[in-house]
């Protein structure tokens, strides 16, 4: 049993509506000033928090939800891993959404958190329903790139690569990048800036 | 078969297919600062590894430094804690430090060109998402979170998708007052901040060939605000001409074959794109940020706009972003008072920019009750502006002059907005609170616009004074 696998993300969700959430937001940059990523939790959205009673991250009803649903372009800007670091240190296991920003994508893959795409359509079921009501379950396939939300399917998009490091669990690309150990080196000795452009 | 420069040196970086589909791909130069770095230096040594190529591997301090005293060890106890464990790290593992000491510090996006390490048809990866700005020199640059960095430390590789591309024709010319900021940001406002996404942006046309180096990077600086994963221009003899007797150029014989190599590396004029974006140079005008994203910006002399003009599906972002500036649609954005002004940041805090900037106030006084400050990008463009007298400049009119460091674009150091301020900022980012104080605001702009910004106490049209 590799634990590294992810195919099936169960639990409640929690729903942050907004469009281009940056990752200032999701974590402000003076909580960065750290060497290790603990402690991160606690100051998800913190200012988003402050400054509206009612954000998601502030409703007892939605504690202990694992599913982040959000919209368009979420995470965009700084590439601070923090960001991720935060939401999974306070609980998240997996978001869904409508767009994600690449730099964003890319940390919570190598993190193992999935990211799934839905229609605006769709997307909006999502939010609704995990508004109506914060006890209720969805599944996130990743196999089937699917969301399951009671009675209701709905298909989500995951580029194929991202699909396979989850489900066969390299996700965590290091171990993967180490493999090719002779290939790296035939790269290095062709490529002219670093042999002083003897080979142009 | 044509290709462009991203196939080109995509290809002499491919190491191999991964079993993912992705590619792993080689990282020239890899660039690491104190936020992001620390946790990937520890997880190297839970694992035991080294660091495969520490001679192309380099380090700075930019983000936390102080720009006032940057005596160790600093106030900030925090900061002084990551400075000491990226100097620790930098020791145990064999990489160059350009540490405060060195008198070669300086934001990494503004070292790395100046210093002649960023060369066309390199791919370079750093833990910072403006590293997209080395694009400016024909390279691949990907700016990555810190378990890629351990990726790139253990490996020199990444696990990337290649993205799609999009050319981006600047034609004509720019007219009087107008600058690469203004380029950048009238792009973004045209392609949104979401625009990019899955895509390279190439900047190409007579109004992006005419621009000297630090404006090029300037342009590609802010392609990741665009959503795009990078930003390109092709190299030519501008790019050959600054590279020139840098530091870390390659000499003699070796920089002519350099030269012909960076040249080979450019698209092919009969290149494909898998999209077209074009722009005439004169249209383009003085740009300022009215919300709370890049691309929510106008001309200098237009209105901000309504949310019922919004594109579909934007008019709540509109709504948002005007009450958190406390603006309304249909105002002007010209005549808005502000309180500080910010001239620094790996945007736009190089020496054209001090000069550009240092034009605008000669003579003048900053007006009452205005903060403003004037943070050099590095050590090297400090040292340069002093013996231009550009310090002197600023001084006398009432300009803050400071060290070198990230400063207040992101307010990691003490560099802060206080409450509801409003900043014209010469930065690139001008999100909820990204300035250190979460009800702080933010409007974008050029450096000589700051400096205007800055006189008049107000935001002001360039071309008028």
């Amino acid at each position: 049993m590799n634990d590294a696998k992810r195919n099936i993300i169960s639990g409640r969700s929690i729903p942050l509506r907004g469009n281009d959430i940056d990752t200032d937001r999701i974590i402000p940059a003076r909580y960065l000033r750290c060497v290790t990523f603990d402690g991160l939790g606690e100051h998800a959205f913190e200012d988003d928090r402050e400054q509206d009673s009612n954000h998601p991250f502030n409703q007892d009803r939605y504690a202990g939800a694992n599913i982040l649903i959000v919209e368009k372009n979420f995470g965009c800007g700084s590439s601070r891993e923090h960001a991720p670091q935060s939401l999974n240190k306070w609980g998240i296991t997996g978001i869904v959404g409508e767009s994600f920003a690449e730099i964003f994508f890319a940390n919570c893959q190598a993190m193992g958190i999935p990211c799934l795409a839905v229609n605006h359509e769709d997307c909006q079921i999502l939010l609704n329903a995990s508004e109506a009501n914060p006890s209720i379950k969805i599944s996130m396939n990743i196999e089937d790139k699917s969301i399951s939300l009671q009675e209701l399917n709905i298909n989500a998009s995951l580029n194929d690569g991202s699909q396979r490091a989850f489900l066969e669990g390299t996700w965590n690309a290091t171990a993967v990048l180490l493999k090719a150990e002779n290939e790296i080196c035939k790269i290095a000795s062709s490529l002219p800036y670093l042999n002083d452009f003897s080979n142009v | 078969m044509s290709k462009t420069l991203l196939d080109k040196v995509w290809n002499a970086h491919a190491v191999c297919e991964l079993p993912s589909g992705q590619t792993q791909l080689f990282i020239g130069l890899h660039l690491v600062h104190e936020v992001t770095s620390p946790q990937a230096f520890a997880m190297l040594r839970e694992l035991g590894l080294k660091v495969k190529y520490p001679e192309q591997t380099f380090a700075t301090i930019d983000h936390i430094v102080p720009t006032q005293s940057q005596q160790r060890p600093f106030a900030d106890g925090l900061a002084e804690e990551m400075t000491q464990s990226l100097t620790d790290s930098c020791e145990e593992f064999g990489v160059t430090f350009y540490d405060l000491r060195s008198g070669q510090q300086g934001i990494v996006h503004v070292i790395g060109p100046e210093k002649g390490l960023t060369q066309p048809g390199m791919t370079i990866a750093c833990g910072d998402s403006h590293t997209s700005t080395h694009g400016a020199f024909g390279t691949i640059a990907f700016g990555i979170g810190t378990s890629q960095i351990r990726d790139v430390l253990a490996t020199q590789c990444l696990a990337i998708s290649k993205p799609k591309t999009r050319k981006i024709e600047i034609s004509g010319s720019l007219s009087e007052g107008v600058f690469a900021k203004d380029i950048i940001l009238a792009i973004i406002h045209h392609l949104g901040v979401k625009g990019g996404i899955g895509y390279a942006y190439e900047y190409c046309g007579s109004a992006i060939e005419y621009l000297n180096m630090e404006e090029r990077l300037t342009i590609c600086n802010m392609s990741i605000e665009g959503g795009a994963r990078c930003g390109y221009i092709n190299p030519d003899e501008t790019t050959i001409d600054y590279l020139r007797n840098r530091e870390m150029s390659p000499k003699g014989d070796a920089f002519d074959r350099a030269a012909k190599y960076w040249k080979s590396v450019a698209s092919d004029d009969t290149a494909s794109f898998d999209d077209v974006f074009k722009l005439n140079g004169k249209d383009i005008e003085p740009m300022v940020t009215w919300g709370i994203n890049p691309g929510q910006s106008v001309p200098v002399n237009q209105k901000i706009p309504s949310p019922s003009s919004a594109p579909e599906g934007e008019q709540n972002s509109y709504q948002e972003a005007l009450d958190f500036m406390s603006f309304k649609g249909g105002e002007s954005i010209k005549g808005t008072p502000i309180n500080v002004a910010f001239i620094g940041s790996c945007t736009n805090g190089r020496i054209s920019d001090l000069r550009e900037a240092a034009k605008v106030v000669q003579g003048s006084k900053v007006a009452n009750n205005i903060k403003a400050l004037v943070v050099p990008g590095s050590m090297a463009v400090a040292a340069q502006a002093k013996k231009e007298g550009l310090d002197q400049i600023f001084s006398e009119a009432g300009f803050e002059w400071r060290q070198a460091g990230c400063s207040m674009c992101l307010a990691m150091n003490p560099d802060k907005l206080k409450g509801r301020e409003i900043c014209a900022s010469s930065s690139n980012r001008n999100f909820k609170g990204r300035q250190g104080s979460p009800t702080g605001r933010t409007l974008l702009m050029s450096p000589s616009m700051v400096a205007a910004a800055a006189i008049a106490g107000e935001v002001v049209d360039i071309r008028s004074i």
